[in-house]
């Protein structure tokens, strides 16, 4: 049973009116009743493809949120085969709100790495709420480097509100482990493809998504700050996350006019939470296509092409002249 | 507090050298009213706590650099890529802070000498919109270290900032990798690159060059992190133990090399880069 969100709602209506007469139908067997039931589901998938073909930014958030929408171990065992978890920074611990291991998608072998949110209270608290620690960004670090050793592509899947906020990080190191992750992603000498599958949040999500091309579902969101916490500095109320999850332009369509993402990926009518294993195959099909493109590429280029990829990002735009500069004072 | 509040309490100690008739300065860290041209001769830093000041990048650079060193060019950006409007313009925010800075945004480059010994020095300003991170300021340090590369000598940062440049969004968080480019090539021209943390180094800066550097050097006392102490208290909802993210809390977690007063800091460079001398290598 899908839950639905505040904006769904005249489609929560309408799709209780559809269950309700479906018992009525099955218990009499009206064939007045059916036809009737067949015109509500015209009705409701019709709304349903409305409502999201024109998704605010800040309804966007809300679905990249969705507490059904599927995460990496859904993406796992629909789209990918032959799962070998590696756990682990060899310094201090196993973060399990980001997981990596051996994989193989359509054939290919690759490192896959990414985000975990978990899909109930316990699952959630056991994964942090996706909430990436240094041993998480460290380990995503060792994987790299052994995947570089051994001439494996990198996929990694992107799904955080950002790296863990929390006394014992900071002290272990945050930043740097952060900062390494994302060096580690620029270095890599084989293909990096990352995905954000939900929510793209500031360092945590950079520190996994360096990559040479850089995918994005479609209702998936990316940006510096989330929504709530932009508002309540620039607006000084957390309530006009509205309005900054639209100045911060963070949908998967305004990145790719801003060059910062390569490619958006469909989602299923009514988003991903709606069908795990519809969104998943597209996933793969995406990123396996993106992996033959990038194994075409001279494994010499390969780093080259990506690092370019980020000095480019933004230079694009012809800067208007500044004004005069004052002297030194 | 927020980075509009801080920014607005940490003018009043903005040096300023074009107003004599500002005789006194009251020290942030001890409240003593201090003589204004003692402060300066003491590098902007409390001859009664030690308590060190904030500081633009003209005075910065003026403090580690020898006499008659060049700033680089201003790096050439968009200046409002995302067309973004919160209470104000971004435009217009931008401007503001233009009119009471000598820099067109918040980090600075130089070519120059530290006791003769050739380098570049940027530095990040905290008074321009709290040395947050935007397209200008990742561009300059990308140019800072192209320079280094080009003229093969050290790249000094004296990092400051209080996070990203919400108003230019995601092109805010491009700058993390970004500037990532660029130390991993100078570490791979064998080039030295040494980071200054000053007061206060937090969010995404922290996450990307001021973490980089094959030395770590920090003022005493400031503030380094990544996450911010609210965000933090309201996330574990516990309290944070004391000198929490301070300078000296770093150095005990390794995360940093050395705490020096700010005094030191240009002869301790110096000695640094004869250490880490690229000649050497050869
Ligand atoms: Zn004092």
């Amino acid at each position: 049973m899908i839950s639905y969100l505040d904006f769904e709602k005249p489609l929560a209506e309408l799709d209780s009116r559809i269950t309700d007469l479906r018992t009525t139908a099955g218990e009499s067997g009206d064939v007045d009743i059916s036809s009737e039931l067949a015109r509500l589901e015209g009705k409701s998938a019709e709304m349903l493809g409305t409502l999201y073909a024109g998704l605010t930014p800040w309804q966007k958030t809300q679905v990249a949120r969705h507490p059904q929408r599927p995460h990496f171990r859904d993406y796992l065992s629909h789209a990918f085969q032959d799962w070998v978890p590696l756990g682990g920074d060899r310094l201090y611990g196993n973060d399990q709100a980001i997981m990596g291991g051996l994989a193989t998608l359509g054939g290919r072998r690759v490192m896959l790495i990414g985000h975990e949110k978990g899909h109930d209270t316990q699952t959630r608290i056991r994964h942090n709420f996706g909430m990436g620690k240094p041993e998480g960004y460290r380990k995503a670090i060792r994987l790299m480097e052994m995947a570089g050793r051994f001439g494996l592509p990198v996929v990694t899947l992107v799904d955080t509100s950002g790296a863990f906020p929390g006394i014992e990080a900071e002290e272990r190191g945050q930043a740097e482990a952060i900062a390494r992750s994302t060096e580690a992603c620029l270095a890599l000498p084989t293909p990096l493809v990352a995905a954000i599958v939900g929510e793209g949040g500031s360092g945590g999500a950079v520190a996994l998504a360096s990559a040479s091309r850089v995918l994005m579902f479609e209702h998936a969101v990316y940006s510096v700050i989330s929504p709530e916490g932009c508002a309540s500095i620039l607006w000084r109320t957390a309530e006009k996350a509205p309005q900054a999850a639209e100045a911060m332009r963070m949908t998967a369509q305004d990145l790719a006019e801003l060059g910062v993402i390569d490619r958006i990926v469909p989602e299923p009518r009514g988003g991903a939470q709606r069908d795990a294993r519809g969104a998943a195959l597209a996933l793969a099909d995406a990123i396996g296509e993106e992996l033959d493109l990038l194994g075409e590429v001279p494994p010499a280029d390969l780093r080259r092409q990506r690092e370019d990829r980020f000095l480019a990002m933004g230079m694009g735009v012809t800067p208007p002249a500044k004004p005069a500069k004052k002297g030194k004072r | 507090m927020s980075w509009i509040s801080r920014v607005r309490n940490s003018l009043p100690f903005a040096p300023r050298r074009d107003t004599p008739d500002n005789l006194w300065v009251k020290c942030p860290g001890c409240n003593e009213m201090l003589f204004t041209r003692e402060y300066e001769a003491n590098l902007y830093v409390c001859p009664k706590c030690d308590h060190h000041g904030r500081i633009g990048a003209d005075t910065r650079l003026a403090q580690l650099l020898d006499p008659g060193f060049h700033l680089l060019p201003d790096p050439s950006v968009a200046d409002d890529p995302l067309k973004f409007r919160d209470t104000k313009r971004y435009p217009d925010r931008l401007k503001q802070a233009r009119a009471s800075n000598a820099h067109c945004d918040a980090f600075t480059a130089a070519t120059g000498a530290i006791e003769g010994r050739r380098t570049i020095v940027g530095v990040q300003d905290f008074m321009f919109m709290a040395g947050s991170m935007g397209q200008a300021v990742g561009q300059a340090f990308c140019n800072g270290a192209e320079a280094a590369l080009r003229e093969g000598v050290p790249y000094i940062v004296v990092t400051a900032a209080g996070g990203a440049r919400m108003q230019e969004g995601i092109l805010s968080l491009m700058q993390m990798p970004r500037a990532t480019v660029m130390t991993r090539r100078l570490r791979e021209a064998g080039l030295p690159y040494i980071v200054v943390l000053a007061d206060p180094t937090t969010g995404g800066v922290t996450a990307s060059y001021a973490m980089l550097g094959d030395i770590h050097i920090s003022e005493p006392n400031a503030l380094i992190g990544f996450a911010g102490q609210r965000v933090i208290q309201e996330t574990i909802r516990e309290q944070l133990p004391p000198g929490f993210q301070r300078a000296e809390y770093l150095l005990e977690h390794g995360m940093i090399d050395m705490v020096l007063h700010r005094r030191d800091l240009k002869p301790t460079l110096a000695k640094l880069l004869d250490y880490l001398s690229p000649a050497k290598v050869a």
